[in-house]
């Protein structure tokens, strides 16, 4: 690590050793504006698997001597240990969005990243929706970013981003069901890159539940 | 037959209606029509007549469309896709200005951003359709205020109307007296008439422009069969609507209703999404953003369709004015069906269906103030 103090760190990656939790700690500290990038900054990433599960099983499992690892029981977003100035969505990150962050804290401005849906820049760029042609879609649900890479490819969208600002989890649950989507895939669908971004695991969990 | 009027009907047939697109075109027109693309029938670019949708239809339900062959090969056997012309004339995204900073610190604009020339021929506009351009006309080339490139597009704008032959079943233009027969605004309109015998078009021209395209066209006299079944086309998509909605004292009835129970219903199942807004044929929201380059001596800055479904659009100091589903969901039904009225002298909506179908979890508007108007009856009157 460079020697600080910094104007604005930039921090990928997720909290998931007693390493990381020291070190966020110091990188804090030494920061102007710290700013988390991607999934795993900002949601614990797909690691976050672990924290629906035994991770000392896992351990036991992979290594021929579990001994030697030492990792935390969860993989968390740097945002539940330290304060963050800003938090930029994406697995992986819209490159244009992250030179938008730094031109902003640059100029002291604020940044235009809209935290509205991804149906909003499907709409823009003249997509017709998949969904309602008949391919799930976590879209309506997903904070916008992307640019809706997937719609555009007639795929429905995977949630690469995470949570859009006031995501209504059930409503779209619900109508995916009742068209048949079997319970296990919509959960499976809400755990992947950002399983542990709250709206996405409180949904999960409640169907994971009732299973 | 050689010399037409104003307004008066002729026939041509399927065979000759393909010279439009040339007539069109050498008069400098960019044509724009429905084709098929990733699985809907969309508005874009067109070439020539056999880019059109032929043979293709759609069916549509709340939070549902599918494309599928008709048997036949009508050119305008479909009803309404996703998209809607405001895509050309408020495009969705578009740069307004660009600067760079001088010496003394302030920024001077560098280089105009052209007023897009393009002058537009819509191909099919239907009547719903039709009342939405002119819905947007009255937001966008007011007295008071006017989008510059919105007015220019507007001003030579050719439209080949169709009377609608073909709604989907999440139509209700004829509730609202904006459909499905094109009454205004139009420089030529279309019937499509097909049968297993005969493939025709009636064709009428509403302007002098249009009355010259005519001209060159290859046509005969309209026959009272003829005449009789345009009625019949058009009875047809009347008779194909499944949806409406009662208008009796709309404005005072919303108004009234602010905290009409109903509304909490769309706290469960809207997604806040946007989409209803987005596909919204006279929904004309916009915001416009600010960006610096590394340097910060150069800016430009963009303007973007906006909805009100989204946090920023109601933000203020301190924070987001409609914060909850509810509140966002009233105030696009209320702007669109009441206060609109008070603002632009028209209701806002032109019974298209589109919010309808392209919600991705089917909410359906119709059947929203149907149960609203329930919820105020039961309120005064008990549960029935």
């Amino acid at each position: 690590m460079l020697p600080g103090p910094y104007d604005l760190s930039l921090v990928e990656g997720s909290i998931t050793t007693p390493q990381d939790l020291t070190r966020i700690q110091q990188i804090r500290a030494q920061s102007n504006y710290l700013v988390t990038i991607g999934a795993c900054a900002t949601a614990g990433g797909i690691q976050a698997l672990r924290n629906f599960k035994d991770v000392k099983e896992f351990i036991n499992i992979v290594y021929a001597h579990p001994d030697y690892i030492d990792t935390l029981a969860t993989s968390t977003a740097i945002a539940e240990h330290v304060n963050v100035d800003f938090e930029l969505r994406g697995c992986p990150i819209n490159k244009q969005q992250l030179l938008e962050v730094i031109n902003a804290f640059l100029h002291r401005r604020k940044p235009n990243i809209p935290s509205y849906s991804v149906c909003i820049e499907c709409k823009q760029r003249g997509n017709p929706c998949v969904m309602v042609m008949g391919k799930p879609c976590l879209g309506p649900v997903t904070h916008a970013g992307c640019g809706a890479i997937c719609p555009s490819y007639q795929r429905g969208c995977y949630g690469c981003f995470g949570p859009m600002e006031t995501p209504n989890m059930s409503a779209l649950g619900d109508w995916l069901l009742q068209k048949g989507m079997p319970q296990k895939d919509w959960v499976r669908s809400l755990r992947t890159f950002n399983a542990n971004a709250p709206a996405f695991k409180e949904e999960s969990d409640k169907h994971e539940l009732r299973e | 037959m050689s010399q037409i009027n104003f307004l008066q009907k002729v026939r041509i047939d399927r065979a000759q209606i393909d010279t439009l697109f040339p007539s069109l075109k050498k008069r400098g027109y960019s044509l724009i029509g429905p084709k098929i693309s990733d699985g809907a029938i969309i508005y874009d670019y067109l070439d020539s007549i056999e880019e059109l949708p032929i043979g293709w239809t759609d069916e549509q339900e709340a939070g549902t469309y599918r494309i599928k062959q008709r048997g036949d090969q009508a050119l305008f056997g479909y009803s309404l896709g996703p998209h809607s012309w405001k895509k050309f004339l408020f495009p969705a995204r578009k740069k307004v200005w660009q600067g760079q900073k001088t010496s003394d610190g302030n920024f001077k604009t560098i280089q105009e951003i052209a007023t897009q020339s393009q002058r537009f021929a819509f191909i099919g506009v239907r009547a719903c359709e039709l009342h939405a351009i002119h819905i947007q006309d009255q937001v966008f080339m007011n007295k008071q205020y006017q989008d510059a490139e919105y007015t220019h597009k507007r001003t030579d704008n050719f439209i080949v109307a169709v009377n609608c032959g073909q709604a989907g079943k999440t139509c209700f233009c004829s509730s609202l007296n904006t459909g499905p027969k094109v009454s205004q605004g139009y420089d030529l309109v279309l019937t499509e008439i097909i049968d297993d015998a005969t493939h025709y078009f009636v064709v009428e021209s509403g302007s002098e422009r249009g009355l010259e395209v005519l001209h060159e066209l290859s046509f005969e006299s309209v026959s009272n069969s003829d005449l009789e079944a345009v009625e019949r086309c058009i009875e047809n998509a009347i008779g194909q609507m499944s949806r409406a909605i009662d208008t009796t004292d709309i404005k005072e009835f919303l108004y009234r209703n602010y905290d009409n129970k109903r509304w909490q219903e769309l706290e469960k199942r809207c997604l806040t999404c946007a989409n209803c807004t987005m596909v919204c044929p006279t929904c004309f929201c916009s915001k416009v953003e600010d960006t610096t380059d590394l340097t910060g001596d150069y800016a430009e800055r963009w303007q973007t369709w906006d909805s009100c479904f989204t946090m920023d659009f109601s933000y203020i100091h301190g924070g987001s004015v409609r914060v909850s589903t509810q509140s966002r969901y009233r105030q696009w039904l209320v702007h669109k069906l009441a206060s609109w009225i008070d603002q632009f002298g028209t209701s806002g909506c032109v019974g298209c269906g589109r919010c309808i179908t392209w919600c991705p979890v089917g909410i359906d508007l119709t059947e929203e103030v149907k149960a609203l108007r329930l919820a105020e009856w039961e309120a005064i009157n008990g549960k029935s």
